[in-house]
């Protein structure tokens, strides 16, 4: 089937890409322009590996259709470091020990994101309601907690729970 | 990868329409549920029709007589912090902040989400199942801890798999329905089909026809309400058990109002049963047992989800008494 034209704008960016009527944001985005920060998990929409933000809000790549995102903005992983420094969010899951394997940092991050952009002081339950839909299977969850906890204006080390 | 199909995104109501009236069309609102089942083969398509230029179907607003409208295409995570409804209609609310995982519900329609297809894994697996036109339901004698226990007709055991759909059925909304024909308004209790009327089918939705808007008639003073569910998993789940309560208390009695269950039956399922319990009666500790009792009298559990008994009397006891103290 013939190709369409998408046109939408990727970490300040703006992308055209041609894409096929039934590709994913997420195989287009992985794929085709290269976001390989963006994972590949179930791909039904449970694990939130491949969680991006879609004009500032976080979905499920895995179960957007790529032509959906004509227009709007995306933001991947790779769009938050700048100049060679890591996004402050970043640097919290390194000095926090947040990251194991890595496969479900990305999406995490974005998420935390999310949360942080529009809430800077959440609670430890915003924090966990806003994670819920991102699945980690190393850290078992408390350091990734903890390095969102820090991100919170004259944080404790430790998160309270 | 999904398999190929055409995809338009039509600029009103009636070009959508038609295009979902051409053989092998789907609608796509939030797009999760749709692309899950395209890529679990439980149904084909081969044109894929976007509604989501279709800027009428936005939003949440009141309506003149102090109802409110909620556009098919307003987002589970807009519902769920809507002012309006929190204010008002508590229970809607509760029931859309349940609803799956954040980035579903910033995804995820309420018009979709009352469409939901059923989450049984015989349904969404390789097995012909009745519901998709073979002869057998797997569940009866198979896996069948998250299945109904109300409502099968001997037919199929699904849970109807919407947090929303109870809140909804509790406040009496209607779904208003756009086709062909012209636009009709269901209440949203007669939206719904049980297995008995007709198994392959969860909605009275005709080939062709989307739904474009919900409406929440005004609410009664006096009411109180909730949403209740229990899932097992604390991050994110399906219901094992829910309860949408929305009712009318005056001089400290229930005067009127609605018990709707989820993860029950194939269908949000009315317990005219509590109702009948409750309503006339103050809410003290003897009436809420009773209800409780009365709630699971004549369920039908399954070999495997009979544990939803206890768990159905405990919330629906827990709710009430919520419910009596305001």
């Amino acid at each position: 089937m013939k190709k369409q034209l998408l046109s939408m704008n990727v970490n300040d960016e703006t992308i055209e890409v041609a894409v096929e009527a039934s590709a994913s944001l997420l195989e287009v985005l992985r794929d085709e322009l290269g976001y390989i920060g963006v994972k590949e998990g179930c791909s039904e929409g449970a694990c939130g590996a491949c969680t991006v933000l879609m004009d500032g809000r976080p979905v499920r790549s895995c179960l957007t259709l790529a032509l959906e995102a004509e227009g709007s903005s995306i933001t991947t992983i790779e769009g938050l470091a700048s100049g060679g420094q890591l996004h402050p969010i970043q640097q919290a899951f390194v000095d926090r020990g947040a990251v194991q394997c890595g496969f479900c940092t990305p999406g995490m991050i974005l998420s935390a994101k999310a949360l942080l952009d529009h809430n800077p002081n959440p609670s430890d339950e915003e924090i966990k309601d806003a994670l819920a839909g991102n699945f980690c299977r190393c850290t078992g969850y408390a350091k990734i907690l903890d390095a969102v906890c820090s991100l919170r204006p004259a944080s404790s080390s430790k998160p309270g729970r | 990868m999904l398999p190929n199909f055409k995809y338009v995104r039509p600029g009103s109501v009636e070009e959508a329409i038609d295009h979902l009236t051409s053989e092998g069309a789907r609608v796509h609102a939030g797009g999760t549920d749709l692309l899950g089942c395209l890529r679990d083969n439980v149904f084909g398509a081969l044109k894929v029709v976007s509604i989501n230029a279709l800027d009428d179907l936005r939003g949440i607003r009141q309506t003149p007589d102090r109802g409110v409208r909620i556009g098919a295409l307003a987002t589970i995570t807009q519902v769920e912090n809507h002012e309006l409804i929190n204010e008002r209609y508590k229970g809607l609310a509760m029931g859309a902040s349940e609803v799956a995982s954040p980035q579903l519900r910033n995804q995820g329609t309420i018009g979709g989400n009352i469409c939901q297809k059923p989450r049984c894994w015989y349904y969404r697996g390789e097995f012909h199942c009745i519901r998709k036109g073979g002869n057998l339901c797997y569940a009866f004698g198979g896996e069948n801890q998250f299945h109904c226990i109300f409502g099968s007709d001997k037919k199929c055991c699904i849970v109807h798999p919407s947090d929303i759909a109870p809140a909804l059925v509790a406040f009496d909304a209607r779904v208003r329905v756009s086709g062909h024909k012209g636009d009709r308004l269901v209440p949203i209790e007669k939206f719904y089909v049980l297995p008995g009327e007709d198994v392959e089918r969860e909605t009275v939705l005709e080939a062709g026809e989307i739904v474009t808007e919900i409406i929440l008639p005004p609410i009664i003073e006096g009411t109180r309400s909730s949403y209740r569910k229990v899932r097992a998993r604390r991050s994110w789940d399906f219901a094992l058990a829910g309860v949408a309560l929305a009712l009318v208390l005056k001089g400290g009695k229930v005067e009127s109002g609605r018990v709707v269950l989820s993860g029950a039956a194939p269908v949000p399922w009315r317990s005219h049963t509590v109702e009948k319990v409750i309503i006339g009666q103050k809410l003290d500790s003897k009436t809420i047992t009773r209800a409780a009792e009365t709630a699971v009298h004549n369920a039908e559990p399954l070999a495997k989800n009979s544990y939803k008994i206890p768990l159905f009397k405990a919330i629906i006891e827990e709710e009430l008494t919520k419910i009596a103290i305001g």
